[in-house]
């Protein structure tokens, strides 16, 4: 798709920043102490901690990913949506308090808090900066893919943006300055989806043959001799010839048909698909769309340079339903259930697509049709990620089971939500922060079944882009809409890499340099030192965002929940629940949690196919996903290694 | 870990442990069984995780209300620092 710029966009966008940055400098001016840089001095009032929470945590995967999943393979982005929340019922019950009483800056505090010991400040500020770098390349690849129809920008452009901004905010005033960023980001998310949900509703389900700009795209029904027949017309096709399936077209798992018009030159794409289940059933052909990218860097659409303006080559938006329950053509205004109901009872155009290598260098992506009933949109297992529970083999199913075993054990382990709980004056607040913090994001997460199920069935979607699923959404509802969530959509991005930045910046600043280097530092200078560390970490997040341009954010975070959960949480739960617990026994259930589990994601199909460019069949591993492995054994690891080292003394229990 | 307030949390976590497990199983045993309508013409699928997300919204809301009345009543250890 072509994107242009839009100046109402542009507007917001530079509004929206400019407020949170003015904010920013305005609330720094009281920050001075670290109590103040890290812990905003304690003062938070708990409910807008609470809905910081929700700033902090819906992050460019949980806004752009979920979304764009739901709106490709429907119901799996919500599996995603479920295990984020539930991970939450981890951090209120178990985690919250303790951390709160336990803690003063970072989680390494409330881990060492009975030990004083250097080794697992340590180890846990090692394991702060590997999570914490792991979570913000996702954000900053979610933040090039944003700029770029936004404010028409490359995408380096745009991560080398995000990162100046923010290293500007937590430099100025650190945690008081991000939480207000957080607070009114996370409000104007929860809002502006509330009211994109409620347009969709009552916008209802029509039926549809192409997307929002008005093309249709065509099927054709032929015989096995209109391949064959060597004459110039294919079906109703006139005037046409095929072309031979060489150069890579041959290695196509679907079948594939390319028809030049020869009057014209035009090439069209097809999908070749038998009508019935005999071997001489007629073929039914569906139109496709094609975008190649040369060895000298060109883009070609359709075999045609992709043009610049509207109205030249360019992929036609996508998403649209094909048929609703009793023939109707259009539903009116649905409610809540009744959407998902007359959804169930419909049928949909998903696209699909398969990558094609050619000779000369260059790759094709096919995007194809692929007709789809509501029943199979609303239900597990249509994505990539979870066709895994429809399979014959064990590991596609353990591999399930060990991302929701991740997904609900990661968050109450990630820091920069443990540093969150340090903002508030007591433990009672940390509680009540958590339950307005669930209240919050669980609204938003019902929110995005909703968001995603209506940008499947909006006409606006890019084939060539899921992260812009939502963002395309809002754009096909009103200009100005789609200029505020973009702009929601881009601050989301800043408070998340902001807290990201800072719990990173307190691990090198406090727990690295201050308690394990012993560096004798004053208030001021730790400040001083923590604002260098947030510049530095920021630069490797820029490079990073750029180095993994192509990487699916919510993928990402999938990894950082199992480093997180499998290196943090088995230490974070038994110091709490066991006093035999000894300093040897939590640095090497840190150490080895988060080795086992960074070894098994390097050596899994997921990172040889999307990381290496490798057959995934060729990995070490099994199954990807290493939570259900690697966080019992980390437990295991801090048990053994615990009872093997001499028993804590009374005073330290 | 022994006041009011975290006796009420593991009693909680486990409820809400069991139900993620209960959904988390059925998909991996039996994904084809998420399919069957169940309530108000809406399948498994969709029924058990909209429960799941108002379950652990209502769950904590319970969790605040049980320590805000175990503070009340003296035991206040879940919720002074």
């Amino acid at each position: 798709m072509i994107y242009e710029s839009s100046p109402q966009a542009v507007l917001i966008f530079c509004l929206f920043v400019g407020f949170t940055l003015g904010l920013s400098f305005w609330l720094g001016r009281k920050a001075k102490s670290s109590e103040g840089y890290f812990a905003a001095h304690g003062q938070i009032p708990w409910f807008v901690n609470g809905v910081a929470f929700a700033g902090d945590y819906l992050s460019a995967a949980s806004f752009l990913g979920i979304c764009g999943m739901i709106a490709f393979y429907g119901y799996d982005g919500f599996l995603y949506s479920i295990g984020y929340l539930a991970g939450w019922i981890v951090a209120l019950f178990v985690v919250a308090e303790p951390m709160k009483k336990l803690g003063r800056f970072t989680f390494a505090d409330a881990l060492d808090s009975r030990f004083n010991s250097s080794g697992i400040k340590l180890a846990a500020g090692i394991s702060t900066l590997v999570v914490s770098v792991f979570y913000l390349i996702p954000q900053m690849v979610g933040a090039g893919a944003l700029v770029t129809p936004l404010l028409g920008f490359d995408h380096w452009q745009g991560v080398v943006m995000v990162g100046a901004v923010v290293i500007l905010i937590v430099v100025t005033a650190g945690m008081v300055s991000t939480t207000w960023v957080q607070f009114l980001k996370g409000a104007m998310l929860v809002v502006f989806s509330a009211v994109l949900t409620w347009m969709i509703l009552e916008r209802g389900l029509r039926v549809s043959e192409g997307g929002a700009d008005g093309y249709q795209f065509k099927s054709l029904r032929i015989t096995d001799a209109d391949f064959t027949d060597g004459d110039s017309a294919i079906g109703p096709l006139q005037d046409v010839e095929l072309l031979v399936a060489d150069d890579g077209w041959e290695k196509a798992k679907e079948k594939f048909v390319r028809v030049r018009q020869r009057s014209s030159g035009e090439l069209s794409i097809w999908l070749a698909r038998r009508a019935g289940e005999s071997a001489d059933a007629d073929w039914l052909l569906s139109e496709a769309q094609t975008l190649t990218k040369t060895a000298d860097g060109k883009t070609l659409v359709n075999g045609r340079p992709k043009g610049k303006k509207k109205g030249e080559p360019e992929l036609h938006p996508v998403g649209y339903v094909t048929e609703l329950p009793g023939g109707v053509q259009e539903t009116g205004p649905l409610s809540f259930l009744g959407f998902f109901r007359t959804l169930q009872n419909s049928r949909v155009v998903l696209w699909r697509n398969e990558k094609l290598a050619h000779g000369d260098g260059s790759q094709t992506t096919v995007y194809y049709q692929q007709e789809t009933s509501g029943g199979q949109v609303l239900r597990p297992g249509e994505h990539p990620t979870f066709r895994g529970i429809r399979s014959s083999k064990p590991a596609d199913r353990i591999n399930f089971v060990s991302l929701m075993l991740a997904l609900f054990c990661g968050t109450a382990s990630l820091p920069h939500i443990l540093i969150r709980y340090y903002t508030v004056k007591d433990a009672g607040s940390a509680r009540k922060s958590t339950i307005v913090g669930i209240a919050s994001i669980g609204f938003f997460y019902v929110l995005t079944f909703y968001l995603g199920l209506g940008a499947m069935t909006s006409g606006q979607l890019d084939v060539s882009d899921e992260n812009m699923s939502a963002p395309l959404l809002a754009k096909g509802m009103n200009t100005w809409l789609f200029a505020a969530i973009s702009a929601i959509a881009f601050t989301t991005v800043l408070g998340t890499v902001s807290g990201l930045i800072l719990a990173a910046a307190g691990a090198v600043a406090h727990d690295l340099l201050g308690s394990v280097l012993k560096l004798q530092m004053s208030d001021t200078e730790k400040v001083r030192v923590a604002k260098m560390s947030s510049v530095l970490i920021g630069a490797v997040a820029i490079v990073l965002g750029i180095l993994f341009q192509k990487m699916n954010p919510t993928f990402l975070v999938g990894w950082a929940f199992s480093v997180a959960a499998s290196a943090n949480l088995p230490s974070l739960v038994m110091i709490l629940f066991w006093p035999r617990v000894t300093k040897q026994g939590i640095v090497a259930a840190i150490l080895v949690g988060m080795v086992s589990s960074l070894t098994w994601i390097l050596l899994s199909g997921e990172a040889y196919s999307k990381v290496y460019g490798l057959d995934a069949a060729a990995a070490v591993v099994p199954f990807s996903q290493p939570g259900i492995l690697t966080i019992p054994l980390g437990f295991l690891t801090l048990v053994v290694v615990s009872l093997l080292t001499p028993k804590p003394s009374s005073r330290v229990q | 870990m022994k006041s009011g307030s975290s006796r009420y949390g593991l009693v909680l976590f486990s409820v809400y442990l069991l139900f993620y497990g209960g959904f988390v199983a059925i998909n991996a045993i039996a994904p084809e069984s998420m399919e069957s309508t169940v309530l108000s013409g809406l399948n498994i699928a969709v029924v058990y995780g909209f429960a799941l997300i108002f379950g652990a919204v209502l769950l904590s809301a319970v969790y605040g209300f049980l320590c805000g009345d175990a503070s009340r009543g003296g035991d206040a250890e879940g919720v002074q620092q």
